[in-house]
């Protein structure tokens, strides 16, 4: 008897038998429906591309999306100044492996010529990264950015829609959201308003590393299992950032070395989610592969942003941050 | 092509097998967040910081116990007023099923957020108080689920502790849903006695209703059948996107030229005949391209590029489809709509009306009727349909439209209007069915 394969994977076991999407692939076809939206009905759309695990996917849904086709919109960085240097590296390569254009807007440039200004002693960047992305919004006038953002996440990104509109201002008006029915996303804007668009918004952090496995996509090596030395700050166990060695230079680190106060420990760790090292809790795990990471995933029992030191401000950090144009 | 024989053994299923979407709707105080709070509590899916924000939350607002409506109603002004302002989405799985949850909030811009919630739903949740019955709400959400075709529906009957637990309460509220049932077009209602607070007949089996045989609302969430809830008949494809390479090195990308778009109904096949609409112009499917290679067939809903075998006109907002199961092609249009803004409809205004992937200006022409939620009589010619209005519309479109009636196809029947000027999403359509159908026996059908 011959069976029935679905055309997508014919390897795995559950949609051999009818037309029928699992849960990946479901999820799958919604995201490049959304990523064609964006090419379809915006003029200059930007990918931003952080080098973490949400946005690898986000690179392979716009591949499946458009290829054979060149990926129709540049990528977006921006940088805090504080990030793991593993991370840009894997960034870069992977735009010129695409063949895409990166664009990185930093943090540093934005306080140099005043269109951020840090709050007085606050060392985390997380907060001026907004000007910096507003900034290059406007500089390159793109009118949509599309985002790894998901919605289990965190409480204030459950309420967000694929097509989170933004005023002239980069603001997010939770109450005053489009209604978004059925697959049909209204993407009409007026000028200076732009558009925020988050295909994995139905994605969990088990559907992106499910999805890693699938696609064998390769992550940052910091995602992996290795031995570095941390320092306690804030309830986490933060990374020591490489040594400072150009003297001619201001320490790009600056704000995220550990004071004589804080204990330091060397740890057999990794991490969980990636914002700069500032704000990225190590945790301590043995996981080297993909399959024993989806293994930790789901023995976890704290939620990926309970490692993350810029959502602990408060109850409402997220939503505040959104509100003020936050990715 | 694999055989039965020689087929690999399965690998060891640890992904859920598919996803179940659905929606909660009910009135104020209906306990529709507990209830959420309560299957993803018991169903072990929330985690340490999460029940510890929890805790810290009811230390400040909860008199010491724990609010499960807290997890859901995540902006701080639902917190302060203890409301749910817009839809939320939860996720959680079990080793059955994956589930998203759109938590829909029962009071101002009601049918808005439960029109945005559900329509994307398997299934739809309906919270009643035992106490209360039936109320004006409770027909409401019905009639919108009915209207949105949401093919499952779950009345759960909340809060049974606050009247003892009463085989007879629950009979009656079954009784008063069932008068009204019939008029509308649901296929599968499912009726369930529970108490989100207290976790009975939600995720475990309640000690208190020995008189009730039936699942409870988990039990019930991972066997319902959704594998037949797409349309399979009658290919549709919506471009949205025109791939065209134009490789200067490459000659096999330099001629390359796909249509890419979410197949929104039906089987796609290479070899078989399509038609390109508007332009009329039949082709042969010469190959489904996909990034993981090229497949000898796609269904709705997967996400492919079709190359056809002539260079024909087609761009994005045409659609490709099937020989059989034609759809209809018209600029008068019938539909039923949910009016969603503040300024209500006014026939003789022009809005721009976006279907499958095409955006054109249309005018309403009629207010044909609107519907009365608490008879579910429909009253004809009203002078307008405000915000949360439901009733029928005549619209000329600037272009025609290649549609299905709603009932038949969901993606290829349903529209949104979005007001000039402000680009608001001002109303969500369902479209009747056609009354007549393209007709590709005509000669300029031919290329």
């Amino acid at each position: 008897m011959v069976r029935k394969l679905a055309p997508y994977k014919d390897v795995r076991p559950f949609s051999m038998h009818s037309y029928h999407l699992d849960h990946l692939q479901h999820l799958e076809t919604e995201a490049i429906h959304i990523m064609r939206e964006v090419a379809g009905e915006f003029e200059r759309p930007a990918l931003l591309f952080s080098g973490g695990k949400d946005s690898i996917c986000l690179l392979r849904l716009a591949e499946k999306a458009f290829r054979p086709s060149d990926l129709p919109m540049p990528f977006l960085n921006v940088e805090t100044g504080h990030e793991f240097p593993e991370l840009i590296e894997f960034r870069d390569r992977r735009a010129q492996e695409l063949g895409a254009k990166l664009i990185v807007r930093t943090v540093d440039q934005a306080i140099a010529n005043g269109t951020a200004t840090p709050a007085p002693g606050e060392v985390s960047r997380n907060k001026l990264q907004i000007p910096v992305l507003l900034g290059a919004i406007e500089e390159f006038r793109f009118d949509c950015a599309i985002g790894g953002a998901r919605r289990d996440e965190e409480k204030a990104r459950a309420k967000e829609r694929f097509f989170s509109f933004r005023d002239g201002f980069g603001q997010w008006d939770p109450k005053n959201q489009r209604p978004e029915i059925w697959n049909l996303y209204n993407a009409r804007l007026n000028a200076g308003e732009n558009m925020r668009v988050f295909p994995l918004s139905n994605w969990t952090e088990m559907d992106v590393w499910e999805y890693i496995k699938q696609e064998k996509l390769e992550v940052p090596n910091i995602y992996f299992s290795h031995t570095r030395e941390c320092f306690r700050r804030g309830g986490q166990w933060l990374p020591v950032p490489p040594d400072h060695t150009d003297a001619t230079k201001p320490d790009p680190y600056a704000g995220a070395r550990p004071k004589p106060t804080e204990a330091r420990k060397t740890m057999v760790c990794r991490v969980r989610t990636i914002a700069d090292m500032i704000s990225t809790g190590m945790i301590e795990s043995p996981a080297n592969t993909v399959d024993d990471i989806i293994g930790e995933v789901a023995a976890a029992r704290v939620t990926e942003r309970g490692s993350r030191a810029d959502d602990k401000a408060s109850e409402a950090a997220m939503e505040d941050r959104k509100k003020a144009g936050y990715f | 092509m694999f055989t039965e024989e020689v087929m690999p053994p399965p690998t060891p299923v640890t992904v859920p097998v598919d996803i179940l979407r659905l929606n909660t709707c009910g009135s104020v105080d209906d306990g529709k967040s507990t209830l959420i709070g309560r299957l993803l509590y018991d169903s072990k899916s929330l985690m340490e910081d999460q029940i510890e924000a929890l805790e810290r939350s009811a230390d400040i607002t909860g008199g010491g116990q724990i609010n499960l409506a807290n997890l859901t109603d995540g902006l701080r002004a639902e917190r302060e007023q203890g409301i749910t302002i817009d839809v939320a989405y939860r996720y959680f799985a079990t080793p059955r099923r994956k589930f998203i949850i759109a938590d829909t909030p029962g009071h101002v811009q009601y049918t808005r957020n439960m029109v945005t919630g559900s329509s994307t739903a398997n299934l739809s949740i309906v919270l009643v108080d035992a106490r209360l019955g039936v109320i004006e709400q409770s027909r409401r959400h019905t009639a919108l689920a009915s209207l949105l075709r949401i093919p499952h529906l779950v009345v759960a009957v909340n809060k049974m502790d606050l009247v003892g637990w009463s085989e007879q309460r629950f009979l009656e509220i079954r009784a008063q849903f069932e008068e009204f049932l019939p008029r509308l077009d649901i296929k599968d209602v499912k009726f369930i006695p529970l108490s989100a607070l207290n976790g009975d007949n939600v995720v475990d089996p309640s000690p208190h209703t020995p008189w009730y045989s039936g699942p409870t609302l988990l039990g019930h969430l991972e066997t319902v059948h959704i594998a037949s809830d797409w349309n399979l008949s009658g290919f549709r494809l919506p471009v949205q996107w025109v791939n065209r390479p134009n490789n200067p090195t490459d000659h096999a990308l330099h001629d390359f030229r796909g249509f890419s778009g979410q197949i929104a109904g039906g089987i796609v096949r290479t070899g078989q005949k399509v038609i390109a609409l508007p332009a009329g112009i039949v082709s042969t499917v010469k190959q489904i391209w996909t990034y993981d290679g090229p497949v000898q067939e796609a269904f709705c809903p997967q996400s492919v590029t079709v190359v056809l075998e002539h260079d024909i006109d087609v761009s994005r907002g045409s659609m490709l489809i099937g020989t059989e199961h034609l759809p209809g092609s018209s600029s008068d249009l019938q539909a039923e709509i949910c009016w969603m803004h503040p300024r209500a409809l006014q026939a003789g205004k022009k809005y721009f009306l976006k279907h499958t992937t095409h955006t054109v200006q249309a005018v309403v022409t009629e207010i044909v009727n609107k519907l009365n939620m608490s008879t579910l009589e429909t009253e004809p010619a009203p002078a307008e349909l405000a915000m949360n209005d439901l009733g029928e519309i005549r619209l000329r479109t600037a272009r025609p439209l290649v549609f299905d009636g709603y009932a038949t196809n969901r993606l290829t029947g349903s529209f949104i209007l979005i007001e000039q000027g402000t680009n608001a999403t001002v109303a969500a359509g369902m479209l009747l069915p056609p009354r007549e159908v393209v007709k590709p026996e005509n000669g300029d059908y031919v290329i």
